[in-house]
Parts: structure tokens; sequence; C-alpha cells
């Protein structure tokens, strides 16, 4: 179970769908609660959005980490993307460079345990994102 | 009826109700948005149910979608409102930051009907 992972690839709109669809079984694979399901699974839609959109596709896998009720889905969003210009100002609520509302990326941060988001020019954007069960 | 993917729209006493089934991508969510707008447009209806029962998540992208449905029935003259909303997908909302001003909730369809048509269902 531990070194089982699962990956979506991103290109276009249904592939956030499936991320949620993926993220939702390898919740409820680790016997997760209602509520943290749907902040962890809302987080991935949130993420795997911006990849389509903003990051020219990309990639997110999910993998369970820890042992028994200590477990966790640990989700991991690469891009192609141009990166992330100014950090602080992306993860600030309401803050755009497209159409949204500006509350994905931040609101992501919330929604999750953990949170890391790495950007570069050359590399694109991988946003790390971690739930426990409980 | 009409349908959007596999959610149908059907319209009684002027309220246009559809339950949405779950997960729907985001062109799906705009199709049905249209759906519904022609249907409120086609049937002069009075309100718009939107029941979200089935959906297990409510991203900032649907969640945008009821706030701008509401707003479009609201310029004509038709009230909208969401039932169904599960518990852990209102305490996301708002930990998102989406509180949904704007849009009326209600417990399930039945209310929401009584809301719309007023007076004229009596309470049993």
């Amino acid at each position: 179970m531990t070194d089982e992972s699962w990956t979506v690839a991103l290109v276009r709109q249904s592939d956030v769908a499936f991320a949620r669809q993926v993220a939702m079984k390898a919740m409820t694979a680790i016997g997760a609660s209602a509520i943290k399901k749907t902040k962890f699974v809302t987080a991935v839609s949130e993420i795997a959005r911006n990849a389509v959109i903003y990051g020219h596709g990309g990639a997110i896998t999910f993998r369970v980490v820890g042992i028994g009720l200590h477990r966790s889905v640990v989700g991991e969003c690469t891009d192609r993307g141009p990166g992330i210009a100014d950090m602080q100002l992306a993860l600030k609520d309401g803050y755009t460079t497209g159409s949204g509302l500006g509350l994905g990326l931040s609101g992501a941060r919330r929604l999750v345990d953990r949170f890391d988001i790495i950007s570069s020019a050359e590399s694109g954007t991988t946003v790390t994102l971690e739930s426990a069960a409980r | 009826m009409s349908t959007s993917g596999s959610s149908p729209i059907v319209t009684i006493m002027g309220c246009v109700i559809v339950a949405i089934r779950d997960d729907l991508d985001d062109r799906e969510v705009l199709m049905l948005q249209d759906q519904l707008v022609e249907e409120v447009a086609r049937v002069k209806a009075r309100g718009v149910i939107i029941d979200i029962a089935s959906l297990e998540i409510v991203d900032t992208f649907a969640g945008r979608m009821l706030g701008s449905m509401a707003q479009m029935a609201h310029m004509m003259n038709a009230r909208t409102i969401v039932v169904g909303m599960r518990p852990a997908v209102a305490m996301t909302l708002v930990e998102l930051g989406m509180t949904l001003d704007g849009v009326e909730t209600a417990l399930n369809a039945d209310r929401a009907m009584s809301l719309i048509l007023g007076r004229r269902i009596k309470p049993s």
C-alpha cells in the first residue's frame, strides 16, 4: 500500500475531474473522514485546474504515506508552465492573472495539512498537498 | 425535459429544477448553466432550484457558477435556491473564502418550492 501510487495526466478539463476521482479514492483508501476527503479533493481540483489552465498541462501523482492511523495522502502536481513570478502575490486571496476568483491557490493552501509550492521559469510549478485521514 | 450530461432539468409549476449529478467537469458546468438560463427564459420561470446533494465537492469554479446563475436568474426575475449542500461542502467553501453571497439556500427541494411559490402553497 505504502509504495502504491496513482498518476493522472493533466491536459484537458476532463482530466481535472479524473484527478478528483483518484484523490477521492486515495483518501477513501486511508479511511479519511468526510470533511478531510472533501477538503483534500477540493484542493486537488483547484491545483489541477491551475496546471491545465496556466501550466500548459502536467500531471498529478498521489501516494499514501505513513502507517496505520497515521496514514496520509500526498498529491504532487507538476506543470510545464512559465512558473509563478511573484509567489507572495499569487498566494494572496483574490489575486489572479486569469479570469478566475483568485481563491484557488490561496484557498487550497488552507484546505490541506501541508502545502508546498516550488516554481521557476525553467521547470514550471510543483505543488505538494498532504492530508491526514483525520 | 432537457439534459446536461445526465443531469435532467425539469420544470414544475414555474420552477426550473436540476439535480446535479456528481463530478461535472468545468465544460459541463458551463453547459449546465447555459441550459438553465435558457430554460428560465423559455418557461418564464419564477425560480431555479439546484440540488447539489450528490456533489461531494464544490470548488471555486462550481461555486462561481452557482453565484452567477443566481445573478442571471435574478435579472430574469427568477429566484435561485441551492438545496442539499453537504456539511463538508459548506465548511470547505467557507475555508476557500467563497461564502456564496446572494445565493439562497434551503434544506430540500420541497422547502425551496414553497419559498419560490410563496403563499400559493399552504404548509401542511
